[in-house]
């Protein structure tokens, strides 16, 4: 790990709950590390998992994705469409070797600045403690039958004629 | 190429005792296609904003990225801003360095970098913005108000006296609600009728107010300015424009049934009016018990019917309307206690009664005449037993809410009974008294110096014993078994949304919460208007209250209709789903996801590979669209994009996180 890394996260947060809550938490001077950059959605339902991939190909250590509590959407249901998809996100991510850490899904409300300090504070910690995203992993190259070595060209999809 | 400029803020000191303004504004000008950066003591000032508008024009730029307090607070001030500029008020986009950035950190170098991180982000994203501008949509003057209760009729009036039209759907025979049924209101004893029908004369006689009993709407479509509402009128088998009302048929229908109006403790007849004040003044048939139309026998009432207004094949009427707004007053109903109190009797006892069968017994013009009677044997209670909470504040029985105007409706029934039984005795069973209102607390403490006895505690059990019903509980406040032998018990029961909100608040997408209130946008800031542009609430559907607390958010909601219904054209947010036909594939998930109906499947034309192709695409339909954005990630094919959030603007503000 090097010496001066630190985490970078990016938190996806909905515009009517947690962004809101968030701007409380600065209200009320609360103090947390300032690892974690909120992008701004509308609202969770919004989140679509090619930003969490996106991140974390480009080197994000940690991705967190925050709406409104389950009932309390703004758009009526979109954070119930956020749980199941995300849900479904994170454990396809598991299974690609990443560490359940990295990915979290919260529900924070307007009013719960104190929360959203200690989600990013816990997350920030968990993200640390695991290090920087490494996701060149040793894969075992798969091993295939040679080619046969009469090539009769019947793979070339277009024949010469049609091309001219 | 874009040309976006970057304003920085010191917010006083608020932002540049933490953050390096200067090294924000250095980091921004290498930023691609940024061509002027500048930091302002104060952006949102008068100054600020002139400064703003004029390097607009001085360096020709075309999106602009404002690096200050949260968007929350001055996005709509920015916006507005631009609006006066060549700039589309759309090509903005605020970091956030103050309330998510120097607020929360402490260490200068430490939020400087996150200042530069957030106004990368927001430069990445202006960057890929489109211009973007709001439709024009028209509004249809005219409200729909769900509900002849108080509440409607108070909603109705004060739109109406705004000279916008206004209908009124009730589903039973007259306007009035349960207002009407009461005897007298706290705190000031007025007679609920001498207070509540003069409203119905006047609903009924406002030449701006079309009044429809006996109807339900059937169906809603469309969006703010203009629902496209269904309403069936059922069939009251009377001419109303023959019928003048003299009753002469009522008198002569051999028929008798439970009369809902009197509460089950008198009999009407099957051509009848719920009471006499009704408004329509005229009667209507009750198909279910009329002779007539169920054996085919009688026809006594065409018979004696003056002016031959009896119409025996009478049918429902349809009708299709547009309403610009829509207000739901469907006002509440009391729990059904019976079936989960059988401590109670579960209603074998026909002396233990509920408030509002009370409210007959004391009314005048109520089954006894106002003379409080038994209704078992007529006599008069001498021991008569409230008990509060029936329902309410239970969740392991009935509701974990509190009803509300319990406390003090049952205060008014304990001084009513004292008042007309002067050697009564009256016991109150209560969890607390909450009495917070005008006069109400005083109101309180008057019943307790009359004699009211109030036991804190609930009632156990209930159960006859020879001619008395003994009403076992505990009184906490000495600790110890109380057994009350009473003549009469009042269950003071829970406030419930009425009969079908369910079904009647999905077809508007109306939010309920878990007892199927309705829910208000915002329990503070929007208590009148629901998350349904256009639809608002009034009384006792969106919870508990009180009648002065119904007649005052009536008043609210209907303030905020006229507000709407005076604008000739509303502003619709541009900020919504856009469907890219080339990739549409029209499976319809969008469809399903759309918490607002916003979106249809149509058979659209195209041209592709020189033929004339017709396929099914989404529609966005832009008055219902909120811009959730729920439909874009449910897309396969990627058709679906949010205006003002695409996938490609957010994709590049976690690229210039990462990479710049």
């Amino acid at each position: 790990m090097p010496e001066d890394w630190e985490p970078k996260i990016v938190a996806f947060c909905c515009h009517w709950c947690t962004y809101t809550g968030a701007d409380l938490a600065g209200l009320n001077r609360m103090n947390y590390p300032a690892n974690v950059r909120v992008l701004r959605i509308p609202c969770s339902g919004r989140m679509n998992p090619q930003y969490a991939i996106e991140a974390i190909n480009k080197g994000c250590d940690g991705v967190l994705v925050c709406g409104c509590h389950p009932g309390d959407c703004h758009y009526a249901t979109g954070n119930y469409f956020a749980r199941r998809r995300m849900m479904v996100f994170k454990r396809l991510l598991e299974y690609e070797g990443l560490e359940p850490e990295r990915f979290q899904v919260r529900w924070i409300s307007g009013a719960e600045a104190g929360k959203f300090r200690d989600t990013v504070m816990e997350t920030v910690e968990q993200v640390r403690a695991l290090g920087p995203l490494n996701l060149t992993r040793e894969i075992p190259a798969l091993e295939f039958p040679p080619m046969p070595d009469d090539d009769d060209g019947a793979f070339d999809a277009v024949p010469e004629e049609v091309t001219q | 190429m874009s040309r976006i400029g970057v304003f920085i803020c010191h917010c006083g000191t608020n932002i540049a005792a933490t953050v390096d303004v200067e090294a924000v504004a250095a980091a921004a000008r290498k930023l691609p296609e940024v061509v002027h950066v500048e930091t302002n003591k104060y952006t949102c000032s008068d100054p600020g904003q002139e400064g703003l508008r004029q390097a607009i024009v001085d360096h020709g730029i075309d999106r602009v990225v404002v690096a200050a307090c949260s968007p929350r607070m001055h996005e709509a001030t920015w916006r507005k801003l631009l609006a006066d500029t060549p700039v589309n008020p759309y090509m903005l986009e605020v970091a956030n360095i103050r309330e998510q950035c120097s607020w929360v950190h402490k260490d200068r170098s430490v939020a400087t970098e996150k200042a530069i991180d957030l106004v990368k982000m927001a430069v990445a994203k202006v960057a890929r913005l489109q211009p973007l501008h709001s439709t024009e949509i028209p509004v249809h003057k005219r409200a729909l108000v769900i509900g002849g209760g108080i509440a409607g009729m108070q909603t109705a009036l004060d739109i109406a006296d705004a000279g916008f039209p206004v209908t009124i759907v009730e589903r039973e025979t007259s306007l009035g609600g349960k207002m009407v049924m009461l005897d007298k209101t706290f705190p000031t004893m007025d007679c609920s009728a001498c207070i509540c029908t003069p409203k119905m004369s006047e609903v009924g006689n406002h030449p701006n107010i079309t009044v429809k009993t006996l109807a339900e709407v059937e169906n809603v479509s469309g969006y703010i300015g203009n629902f496209e509402v269904t309403i069936r009128e059922k069939a009251k088998y009377i001419d109303y424009n023959l019928c003048t009302g003299c009753g002469a048929c009522e008198t002569k229908c051999p028929v008798r049934v439970d009369s809902d109006f009197e509460q089950g403790m008198k009999k009407r007849t099957a051509i009848y009016k719920m009471f006499p004040q009704a408004v329509p003044a005229k009667p209507v048939i009750d198909a279910a018990h009329c002779r007539k139309l169920t054996e085919g026998k009688c026809g006594v009432c065409a018979r004696v019917c003056p002016t031959g207004a009896i119409r025996y094949d009478d049918e429902d009427k349809v009708t299709t309307e547009t309403y610009g707004a829509i207000i739901f007053a469907t006002g509440y109903q009391l729990i059904d206690w019976k079936p989960l109190y059988p401590e109670y009797g579960g209603g074998k006892y026909p002396d233990v009664i509920t408030g509002l069968q009370f409210e007959r017994l004391v009314n005048a013009s109520g089954p006894t005449e106002g003379h409080i009677l038994r209704p078992s044997d007529g006599t008069e209670p001498k021991t008569v037993v409230i008990v509060k909470c029936v329902g309410s504040r239970d969740p392991t029985k009935g509701k974990a809410y509190c009803s509300r105007a319990c406390c003090m409706y049952s205060a008014k029934h304990a001084h009513q009974y004292l008042e007309k039984v002067s050697d009564g005795r009256c016991y109150v069973f209560y969890m607390d008294v909450r009495t917070p209102g005008k006069g109400y607390d005083e109101f309180y403490v008057n019943t307790v110096h009359e004699g009211a006895q109030y036991l804190r505690g609930r009632v156990s059990k209930i159960f006859k014993e020879g001619d008395k019903l003994i009403c076992k509980g505990e009184d906490t406040l000495t600790s110890r078994q109380v057994s009350v032998a009473a003549d009469m018990v009042v269950l003071e029961t829970a406030m419930v949304p009425a009969d079908g909100i369910d079904e009647l608040a999905a077809k508007c997408t109306v939010g309920r919460d878990a007892d199927s209130w309705l829910v208000e946008a915002h329990a503070k800031l929007r208590p009148v208007e629901t998350n349904t542009a256009g639809i608002y609430l009034a009384g006792t559907c969106q919870g508990p209250k009180d009648i002065p607390d119904t007649v005052c958010q009536a008043g609210a909601a209907a303030s905020k209709v006229i507000g709407l219904l005076n604008k000739d054209m509303l502003q619709s947010n541009p900020q919504i789903s856009r469907v890219n036909e080339s990739l549409c594939q029209g499976d319809g998930a969008c469809v399903n996801t759309c918490p607002y109906g916003a979106i249809s499947i149509v058979q659209k034309q195209f041209r592709e590979n020189s033929k004339k192709v017709t396929r099914p695409v989404a529609q966005v339909n832009p008055g219902l669209c909120q811009g959730c954005g729920a439909c874009t990630v449910t897309c396969r094919a990627g058709a679906m994009d949010l205006l003002g959030y695409t996938n490609e603007s957010i994709m590049r503000e976690v690229d210039a996180l990462c990479q710049w």
